[in-house]
């Protein structure tokens, strides 16, 4: 790293201060020992229901299979009692058809990629363009990577700005600011990265962690240091920023331990979908299937709920 | 200056690797002559659901590797176990087998692997069919693996009995999860380690230790598992029947009251190979 961005690093740190790795990594170990039964766990499965942004961001989506997504995020389950997913999460190009499944008047959010996901390598004026067209679209709200590059060669502004812009392309939908926390590297440069990220963007709007499409994505450590980042900023400011951890939670139990570190960290407030979520595309269908145990008794296999890959 | 004894501590083979019991607990072994011999993993539902899901992953897998590959491997199991006799041996004689009588069971169990290896790539062209049909169709029936197979094993023949209750569903290309002999458990550990050098693919064999009625309930509603196989008393046959009627499984159980004689050739059968098969008839249109 050159002089000048290893001093702008530093600036940064004197201000927000350093993550402490060890003590983060002791903290979430302990979240993974925590006893969450029967009712308390009902409680927690549903809630984490109503948290999911129902994903899928493959090149071989279809309008078919979003339109069968979008009737899994209206009705997860055949049991009234579960709730609706918070949203779907699609390419730009399928935010139409995602509309048009589910109707203007749904609960159930339209989250849309753009920006040039997921490097996020493209002109400016390209990655806002694509913004306009998602939520003209219909796009409830925006999932954009951040300016890693710029990022990790010390050009803040630059990065703030670039998301300053998206802000004011979104209009009156609700941004999620992606860090991409594998191309970070360190638990310091994730809060780094929060804290320069809500600092521009409006009360409500999310910080999230990973593409899901690198190796490394969400992990209850980079979780941790982001809800810390989020609880600081909150006592500094009075500003409420939501976050959503993306990509590799895919049980129930993961699902759960998440939820436990939201609680511990940032309190009740946060335990809804308008300030966190969970960027998922097989969790729902473990809560189902640990949710139809709860209900009945006996573990249930995998291919009793839809869009389990294997049939064995 | 003396040496500590280094002592084994045994542990359970599922989904290829050898873990302790979930919770963590044990259950004291004693040897014939009442002296401690080792602590046991207590496998309960939990570590039955583990299982099931590592014999899950495992399954397609298995499934798919052609029969012929099959036989090899489970021929090669009864290679290790040939040639780990004494290892065997050993265990057996902890439950209080005579060193004639381990022998006997050790001989009659790798006969049996080889017997099952034997049908691995030919119990299609016996139970598989070309039917006639009087429609210009090719009508054919073949045969799948069932999917993942609990089964139950007793306490005589701890070990016999075990692999000839693996062994047939394997053969058709199912996974097991076992639980075996709570009172002679440690015959089945040694077998784990044998398994694991066998190129038998992990989670295929699942063998877990424990108490019957921690388990029992379990198998029996677990949806999972397509079929359930072993001995069993009257109120665990009648749990098992109840619960395997919600999930339809299909279940064929021995009765404790009844013992069976695993060194019978009666014992071993294409037929117990054809329990753990489901059979697909294809109408193929001729000239099409």
């Amino acid at each position: 790293m050159s002089a000048p961005a290893q001093n702008v690093f530093r600036r940064l740190f004197d201000e927000i201060g350093p993550v402490d790795q060890v003590g983060i990594e002791e903290r979430v170990a302990k979240y993974t020992t925590r006893s969450i039964k029967k009712n308390s766990k009902l409680w927690g499965l549903k809630a984490a229901v109503s948290m999911v942004d129902l994903t899928t961001l493959e090149g071989k989506d279809t309008p078919g299979k979003v339109a069968s997504l979008c009737q899994k995020a209206l009705r997860p389950h055949e049991d009234p009692t579960i709730p609706q997913v918070a949203a779907v999460c699609v390419y730009p190009a399928m935010v139409k058809h995602a509309r048009r499944a589910l109707g203007e008047d749904t609960a159930v959010r339209i989250a849309s990629v753009a920006t040039a996901f997921p490097s996020g390598q493209a002109p400016l004026r390209t990655r806002l363009a694509e913004v306009k067209a998602a939520v003209a679209d219909g796009a409830d709200e925006i999932d954009m990577v951040i300016n890693r590059g710029a990022f990790l060669s010390g050009e803040f502004g630059e990065m703030q700005d670039e998301i300053a812009a998206v802000v004011q392309a979104c209009g009156a939908s609700t941004l999620k600011v992606i860090l991409e926390v594998s191309e970070l590297e360190t638990y310091d440069n994730i809060r780094a990265a929060s804290f320069l990220a809500m600092r521009v963007i409006r009360p409500g709007d999310f910080i999230k962690t990973s593409t899901g499409k690198t190796t490394l994505n969400a992990t209850l450590g980079n979780n941790q240091v982001m809800l810390e980042a989020i609880r600081d900023f909150y006592l500094d400011t009075g500003i409420p920023i939501a976050m959503k951890p993306a990509g590799g939670i895919r049980t129930a139990k993961q699902a759960l331990q998440f939820l436990i570190a939201v609680k511990e960290t940032l309190g009740d407030e946060w335990l809804n979908n308008t300030r966190y979520r969970f960027g998922a595309s097989s969790l729902l269908n473990d809560l189902l299937r640990q949710l139809e145990k709860e209900r009945t008794g006996a573990y249930q296999a995998p291919y009793y709920f839809s869009e389990a890959a294997e049939s064995y | 200056m003396t040496r500590l004894p280094i002592t084994k501590t045994p542990k359970v083979y599922v989904g290829g690797s050898f873990i302790r019991s979930e919770s963590a607990r044990t259950f004291p072994l004693k040897d014939a002559a009442g002296t401690f011999f080792a602590n046991i993993p207590q496998c309960t539902r939990k570590d039955l659901r583990n299982a099931i899901e590592a014999a899950a992953k495992a399954g397609p897998g298995w499934a798919k590797r052609t029969p012929y590959n099959r036989g090899q491997i489970i021929y090669r199991l009864g290679e290790m176990l040939e040639a780990r006799k004494a290892d065997m041996a050993d265990a057996l004689t902890v439950g209080g087998a005579s060193k004639a009588a381990a022998a006997k069971e050790i001989t009659a169990a790798i006969d049996r692997l080889i017997y099952y290896a034997g049908w691995a790539d030919k119990y299609e062209q016996v139970l598989g069919n070309v039917n006639p049909v009087a429609s210009p169709h090719f009508n054919f029936t073949v045969t799948e693996p069932m999917g993942i197979v609990g089964l139950l094993a007793p306490d005589e023949a701890p070990l016999l009995a075990l692999v000839s209750l693996v062994a047939p569903a394997i053969t058709g290309g199912n996974t097991v999860v076992a639980l075996a002999s709570s009172t002679q458990p440690y015959p089945a550990i040694v077998l784990g380690e044998m398994l694991a050098t066998s190129d038998l693919p992990g989670g295929v064999v699942n063998l877990l230790t424990g108490f019957r009625k921690e388990i029992v309930p379990t198998m029996a509603t677990h949806t999972h598992l397509r079929a359930i196989a072993g001995v069993a008393n009257a109120d665990e046959r009648k749990a098992l029947k109840l619960g395997a009627a919600d999930s339809v499984k299909r279940v064929k159980l021995s009765k404790t009251e009844e013992p069976v004689d695993w060194f019978s050739a009666k014992a071993q059968s294409l037929y117990d190979v054809r329990d753990h098969l489901e059979f697909k008839t294809t109408w193929h249109p001729i000239g099409a």
